[in-house]
Formats: structure tokens, C-alpha cells, sequence
């Protein structure tokens, strides 16, 4: 069973379209203040949890497959070469198979000592920012909009490593900067590390 | 914002309004409805665990709400007008909770607003992903 978790802060608003376009037969779930975020440790999307039929955690949240091969794109046009997006789809394709042969076989769950050595560790400074960020998503939500922005940014500063939190009050400030200007120069600092981190699975194309 | 008079407090897994004098000093009922900890003359009590509290911190029947969620080590955060609360989850609860490996419980609406809560999935496989229409 699937369950996607949508989140946006704005709501249904923005969510309805891609999820009436999927037209799915799985949960799909609108989370405005980020519970699931906060609660598995999530600090980009999309993030994956595989859970088992006792309801444990079997593979800690990672990355659903997707690469940085975007990165690449030219800024101007968007697009991407042709070789970089085979590679991307390669990386998305690998995923969906190993979850197939999880649900078929079992194969790639964690036992308890591995899954817990992956899982993310929460810090004080990154629980604070969560609560700053549920402040500032209500403020903004209650026509608070400067003191809620005050919030936003205070949870990013706390967290810096969450682009969720950065992207999402980017949009909240205005539809479209999650993805503009700003984005692309936070991501370029990164220099060499990693915007997505290649989940950890044997044969996952790089 | 909130309704006069009222405080709106905003936990982990809801949003609450609950009448309260100066800050968070809630009624006992109310810091158990909010918090999940019971008053007891022990302290603040969550299953077989108390939390002894100092007397400055209770008075006539009330709880000084702000005051044990620090105690506890927990995030706490107030807007301007001191009429909503954020009380955090505490990291290190939340290490606790995921070094159990039973994945954290939520229950959130679908786009026609029915609630779905993940502990209901019992007995299947679940794959939860999260994206973003950003």
C-alpha cells in the first residue's frame, strides 16, 4: 500500500491537480504543517519509508529513487541532456524495482541493528526549528504574514540542511521561488555535496 | 487571531483551544488534555514516569503549562500576543521513538478532508512517500 504525503502548506489548493491528473488508488494525504517530516526526520522531498505488516520501519527515509542529475539542467531552458535524463530515470526505475521485489520477496528490509544505524538523529536545534516552523505556517495561515515569516526563516537558520523548510516558506512568500533564483544558488553552494543523497541500495545507478 | 480570550495551543499531532490565565497556566484537565501528562501528587505523570514539580508551578488548581514543557526539556513558542503556543516535540523523544522502529503514527486527510491514519495499514507492507507540489 502507498501512502503520499503532500507537504505543502498551502493546502489542498495547490496539491488537487497532480493528484486528480494521478488519479491514484493509494492514500494520498495533504500534511500543511509537516507532521511527517518532523516526525520520521525528513528534511527534503520526495523521501521514502518502506514499513512493514507489523508496522516497523524496515528502511529508515530516503531517497525515492530521485538523483541530482537536475543540477545539470541549464538554467536558462530547464532541460536536461538527454544521457543525464536517461540516468535520472535509471534512478528512479532501480527504486520502483526494489520496491517491487520487497513487496514480492522481502528483499532490501533492514533488520533492527541496520535500520537503526540509518536512522536520522533529530537534534534539539532541528526540534526547535520545527516548532518555529509550525508557528510560522500558522501565523501565515492566520494573517500573520511578516511575524510568520520571522518564524520561517528562524526554523531555517535552525536547520539549515532542511530544504523543506527552505522551499517551503519560499513558496509560502510566493508561488514559483521554490524553484526560482534563490533555489538555484542555495543548491549550487553546495559545491560537491550531495542535494540528494543516493539511497543505499546495491547496483543503484550513479 | 484566536477567539478573545481563548489561547490556541499547537502540539505535535493537533491544534487545541483551551482557556488560559497568564501564559499557559492551565487547569489540570486541560495540561492533560494538551500535554497527555497527568497531574498527581507526585508530579506530572505519563504512564509509569512523574516529573516532580516545583511549587512555583502549580497554584490554585493550575499548571504552569510553559514551565513543565521546558522542564521536560521540549521546544515551547509563543506568537506575539502570547494567544498561540507551539509545544515541540523534544528531540530527544523523538530519537526515542524512531529508535523503536515502530513507525511514528499520524492520521491526515485526503483531499475530499476524511482523515486516514497510518496504524490502520496493520498487516500490509506500506511504502510512505513524501512530495511536494513545490
Amino acid at each position: 500500500m502507498v501512502v503520499a504525503v503532500a507537504e505543502d502548506s498551502r493546502g489542498t489548493h495547490d496539491v488537487r491537480p497532480w493528484i486528480e491528473q494521478a488519479k491514484p488508488e493509494y492514500w494520498c494525504l495533504i500534511d500543511p504543517d509537516h507532521r511527517v517530516a518532523s516526525l520520521y526526520g525528513m528534511a527534503n522531498v520526495p523521501r521514502a519509508v518502506w514499513i512493514d505488516e507489523r508496522g516497523r520501519i524496515v528502511r529508515p527515509p530516503e531517497t525515492a529513487g530521485s538523483t541530482d542529475h537536475f543540477r545539470k539542467m541549464d538554467p536558462q531552458t530547464l532541460t536536461m541532456s538527454p544521457a543525464d535524463q536517461s540516468a535520472r530515470d535509471a534512478g528512479k526505475a532501480f527504486y520502483v524495482n526494489a520496491v517491487a521485489e520487497w513487496v514480492t520477496t522481502g528483499r532490501h528490509a533492514l533488520d533492527a541493528p541496520a535500520a537503526r544505524e540509518k536512522l536520522p538523529r533529530i537534534t534539539p536545534e532541528i526540534a526547535l526549528a520545527d516548532a518555529h516552523f509550525r508557528l510560522g505556517v500558522w501565523l501565515r495561515r492566520h494573517g500573520a504574514a511578516e511575524q510568520g515569516s520571522r518564524h520561517l526563516a528562524e526554523a531555517s537558520r535552525l536547520h539549515p540542511e532542511s530544504w523543506n523548510i527552505w522551499r517551503q516558506s519560499a513558496d509560502l512568500e510566493a508561488v514559483g521561488n521554490a524553484a526560482g533564483p534563490g533555489f538555484w544558488a542555495r543548491v549550487q553552494a553546495l559545491g560537491d555535496k550531495p542535494y540528494h543523497r543516493p539511497p543505499d541500495l546495491p547496483g543503484f545507478p550513479t | 487571531m484566536g477567539k478573545r480570550g481563548m489561547t490556541t495551543i499547537l502540539t505535535e499531532s493537533d491544534e487545541l483551544t483551551v482557556d488560559a490565565a497568564n501564559g499557559l497556566w492551565l487547569t489540570a484537565a486541560d495540561a492533560a488534555r494538551v500535554t497527555g501528562w497527568t497531574l498527581k501528587p507526585e508530579g506530572m505523570c505519563r504512564d509509569d514516569q512523574c516529573v516532580a514539580l516545583p511549587p512555583s508551578v502549580v497554584a490554585a488548581g493550575r499548571v504552569d503549562v510553559e514551565a513543565f514543557w521546558r522542564r521536560l526539556g521540549n521546544p515551547v513558542l509563543c506568537a506575539d500576543d502570547r494567544e498561540t503556543w507551539v509545544l515541540g516535540a523534544g528531540a530527544d523523544d523523538r530519537n526515542a521513538a524512531l529508535a523503536g522502529l515502530m513507525a511514528p503514527d499520524f492520521t491526515l486527510p485526503d483531499l475530499s478532508g476524511t482523515p486516514h491514519t497510518l496504524s490502520h495499514l496493520r498487516g500490509k507492507k506500506v511504502l510512505l512517500v513524501t512530495w511536494a507540489s513545490w
